[in-house]
């Protein structure tokens, strides 16, 4: 097989054709008189009916893919929606959705989708490029500000898509993009017919807000809006038009209503949960784990641990240039190898994952957690915590102990510094607790500031006044170049030193270069090494000094059919098409 | 005098077991015993596996080969807790490695709740008194003159007591917080909180206090005063002190567990004391974890603590204003 020819249609798609190379040839223009090109999945065959209620902790601001910002309306919208091309969120890897299949150009730079045949919208108009031009028209309208529109801009130019056919579109990137395909996830594909006039008009972002009657709001996706109750339940209905089936060719949803119920705080949610109430949670704390666990064995409910998901929790030292004076006198410290090392040794992950995560996370010396199977790199050195080791360290950088034990710089300077956290991550605060008392051992003192999450960002991404942070990140993928921004020594949330004019440090020139041609480069094995070299040099370095991943947790009733949940955000609802009711008890 | 006995005397028991904290407390409250994170309080016996009786209450231990073993409680031992010294403080009890004598059990980090919560009670009752004490002073002196002098001072004074009540506090402190130097060491916290807590508090004691001075002023014996010659000074020390400071007194035993509870509310909103010095409101903070509590009641030892306080100072108020009404001061 070429190299530049995407592999994918593996198992998912028994109707598909075999993909060519070079350009796809043009499919029958007629898009609505063709019988349903439908995706077969894969999973245990089940039972149509019944609902299925889970906990959304806030209720949707809106029902607008493009002005969805918050996971609440995140999570409604996605069961509504579809996308072009999508993550697998089992798997990981990219697979066919609204596209039925994709080729691309020996250059990487031209794609040509084919789109699936008689696919409608849940009100029942035919679906075709037109839509799926109109969508991407949409994201990357300027005055939209939609999250997606980023992901969209390739060294900060615009993709261009444009129709090839009814069921044809071709997609034109500005430069070479390594798996490109995942950037078609999450942009969904919206009904021209329904909003192409208030676009036009400049009033689209304010459109399906959650005030809209549930019959405008229209999708592709398994269900649609049924009944909206402010701070009560969102009721989801079966999309009878659903363009995806099982092995046996039953139309998919099989579950007649999908119900989110507003239970802000996770207590009760617990509460309900245990009351057979709620049949799913999304996320389950640790703390509230323990106590699901401990019951679960009589109870009608399953908690699944799926280990460490790709959140990261991380210390990092404030290396910024135009900092406070107070800062600046630390920062001979913060900037030294060495120095980041030592405390990277002092700290006890082991501790950390067992006191502030009850067991359940997983302690990390690289920024890719092992949640992220395709891409961690399983040969960086995992030191074991060490307080002589550290103390040896940071003598070679010139530190000494005093007599009452107090690390000091060569200027005879005590070593101090605080940690900003956010004070209401009860996790985080052990985790900061922790720190201070290992870094303690060293005769390191530390103060640890807890303040509200918005004056944490603030300070570290635009007054830089603060000395050291505790803080984590979601990966939205697995894939690296949605953390472009990160690692690139010019990206806004390079957290320790944000959007640098010229790398400061030969290492992050290196990351750049590395990042940049890992963004660029089509084969996958070369991507992988060089992806392995930055988690590499950042494992060195240390410029995020990585300590836990917290396992992701969910729970659902037992009787509940293809529960497959994933690390990738919606942990339980990915499948939401695939859901079943084994019993009839569970069916309400 | 009776009523007022009892509670007066234990509210000073308190105060000396908290302050006498290095010594009644087992434990550093800062050290984290890593491997018991959660632990319930630790058992005492008297009455060993064989039936025996035994004087000297006892704690029991298993060892790495999980062999029990009993480990007596010492009185007034020096502790080994001052690792890199070697040698510790004498405490009332202890017990020798490798048992623990977490009477209050511990918490998430395997720290002490016991030695926690008497540290934390210097820290939380500390700012009561030295809050009550600002609070006091700078009212009855506000109040005592807008009290006695009216016209414009009066005017001015509780124009101002009326900004200081109406004023949200707790939004401006955490936006405050949000603009202070991060690095604040312990002591310094300390004093901030004490003098917001005092600076937002004189208002109501001076209108209070304001009240009783305008009150006594008008009555026929201080009339009398005045007119036989005597100074304002005199009149004030003499007429209006005595009857203000009665009042102030039984503020006094109203306001030390109400800031008590502003510097638990401020710790809770993580305004307070960082870590690892222990506050009660630090301590109750951890409370807000419902399902944590539940599973491990001895979380909650700090809420019991500050329950019996209040209790306390409120009976010694009672106590205090049914002397003063006794007395006929305010009538």
């Amino acid at each position: 097989m070429r190299r530049w020819l995407v592999a994918v249609l593996l198992t998912a798609v028994a109707a598909a054709p075999p993909i060519a190379a070079g350009a796809a040839r043009a499919q029958p223009a007629d898009a609505s008189t063709q019988a349903t090109d439908r995706m077969v999945v894969d999973g245990d065959i089940g039972r149509s009916g019944g609902t299925l209620v889970v906990a959304a902790r806030a209720e949707p601001k809106t029902f607008n893919p493009i002005a969805a910002l918050d996971s609440p309306s995140r999570d409604v919208i996605w069961r509504m929606q579809a996308d072009l091309i999508h993550i697998n969120r089992e798997t990981q890897r990219a697979e066919p959705a609204l596209a039925r299949a994709w080729t691309v150009s020996p250059d990487g730079l031209h794609y040509v989708i084919n789109l699936r045949r008689g696919v409608r919208f849940s009100d029942g108009h035919p679906f075709d490029a037109d839509d799926v031009v109109f969508s991407f028209n949409a994201y990357l309208d300027e005055r939209l500000h939609a999250a997606q529109r980023d992901l969209l801009l390739i060294g900060g130019k615009p993709i261009a898509v444009r129709k090839i056919d009814a069921l044809t579109i071709g997609v034109d990137l500005p430069a070479p993009y390594a798996a490109a395909e995942r950037l078609f996830d999450s942009v969904a594909i919206l009904p021209r017919h329904r909003l192409e006039a208030p676009w036009k008009a400049g009033t689209l972002a304010a459109a399906w807000g959650v005030a809209t009657a549930p019959a405008e709001i229209v999708g592709l996706g398994p269900f649609r809006l049924e009944r909206f109750r402010p701070g009560e339940d969102i009721v989801l209905a079966r999309n009878p038009n659903y363009w995806k089936e099982d092995r046996a060719h039953t139309p998919l949803p099989y579950l007649a209503r999908l119900t989110f119920a507003v239970v802000p705080s996770e207590e009760a949610q617990v509460v309900r949960l245990r009351a057979g109430e709620l049949d799913v949670l999304n996320r389950v704390s640790t703390q509230h784990a323990a106590t699901l666990d401990r019951d679960q064995a009589s109870a009608p409910y399953v908690l699944r641990d799926l280990g460490p998901g790709l959140e990261y929790h991380f210390l990092f030292f404030n290396q910024n240039e135009s900092v406070p004076a107070a800062v600046r006198a630390k920062q001979a410290w913060f900037g030294d190898d060495r120095f980041r090392r030592a405390i990277s040794l002092a700290i006890d992950r082991a501790s950390l994952v067992r006191l502030a995560y009850s067991g359940r996370g997983t302690p990390i010396w690289g920024h890719v957690t092992p949640g992220n199977r395709l891409w961690a790199n399983t040969a960086i050195a995992h030191p074991a915590a060490s307080t002589s080791a550290a103390l040896a360290l940071l003598t070679q950088a010139g530190f000494t102990r005093g007599a009452d034990g107090t690390l000091a710089d060569a200027r005879g300077t005590a070593v101090s510094f605080s940690i900003l956290v956010a004070a209401g991550n009860a996790a985080l605060n052990d985790m900061a607790a922790i720190v201070q008392d290992d870094l303690r051992k060293l005769g390191i003192t530390v103060q640890i500031a807890a303040l509200d999450f918005s004056a944490v960002l603030s300070r570290v991404l635009e007054s830089h006044d603060y000395d050291a942070c505790l803080l984590r990140l979601v990966s939205g993928d697995v894939d690296p170049n949605p953390e472009m921004n990160v690692w690139l020594s010019n990206g806004p949330t390079h957290l320790w030193h944000p959007l640098q004019t010229k790398p400061a440090t030969d290492w992050e020139a290196e990351v750049d270069r590395l990042m940049r041609e890992q963004m660029t480069t089509l084969d996958a094995a070369a991507r992988k090494q060089l992806y392995d070299r930055v988690q590499a040099i950042v494992a060195e370095k240390l410029p995020l000094v990585p300590l836990v991943s917290p396992n992701i947790i969910v729970a659902a009733k037992r009787t509940l059919g293809n529960f497959r949940p994933a690390v990738l955000d919606h942990y339980t609802l990915w499948n939401a098409e695939q859901l079943f009711w084994r019993t009839a008890e569970g069916r309400r | 005098m009776t009523r007022l006995l009892g509670p007066a005397v234990g509210v000073v028991a308190v105060y000396v077991v908290v302050l006498a904290a290095p010594f009644v407390a087992p434990y550093d409250p800062a050290v984290q015993h890593r491997d018991h994170p959660l632990a319930a309080p630790t058992a005492l016996h008297m009455i060993d596996r064989d039936g025996r009786f035994h004087l000297r209450p006892f704690v029991e231990s298993e060892d790495a080969d999980g062999a029990t073993h009993a480990y007596p409680l010492r009185v007034f031992a020096r502790s080994s807790d001052d690792v890199d010294t070697g040698r510790g403080s004498r405490h009332l009890v202890s017990v020798d490695p490798p048992a623990n004598l977490f009477l209050f059990g511990t918490d998430t980090l395997g720290r002490d709740q016991f030695s926690r919560l008497l540290y934390g009670g210097r820290i939380s009752l500390g700012v009561g008194l030295l809050a009550t004490a600002l609070a006091l002073g700078v009212g009855l002196l506000l109040g005592s003159l807008a009290g006695f002098f009216g016209g414009w001072i009066d005017a001015a004074v509780m124009a101002v007591s009326d900004v200081f009540i109406a004023l949200p506090w707790l939004y401006l402190l955490l936006a405050l917080r949000a603009a202070m130097p991060l690095d604040v060491a312990p002591a310094r916290a300390l004093a901030s909180i004490v003098i917001v807590i005092g600076i937002a508090g004189w208002a109501r004691p001076a209108r209070l206090i304001r009240g009783v001075v305008l009150s006594v002023r008008n009555r026929d014996f201080v009339a009398a005063a005045a007119a036989s010659g005597a100074s304002p000074a005199r009149v004030l020390r003499s007429h209006v002190a005595p009857a203000a400071l009665s009042v102030a007194l039984t503020q006094a035993s109203i306001l030390i567990p109400q800031y008590t509870l502003a510097e638990i509310t401020l710790s809770f909103f993580g305004i307070g004391i960082g870590e690892p010095t222990p506050s009660w409101g630090a301590m109750i903070g951890v409370m807000l974890r419902q399902e944590l509590t539940i599973a491990h009641w001895w979380l909650a030892a700090p809420a019991a603590a500050l329950i019996g306080v209040s209790l306390l100072y409120h009976a010694t108020a009672d106590a205090l204003q049914r002397r003063t009404l006794a007395l006929g001061v305010t009538r």
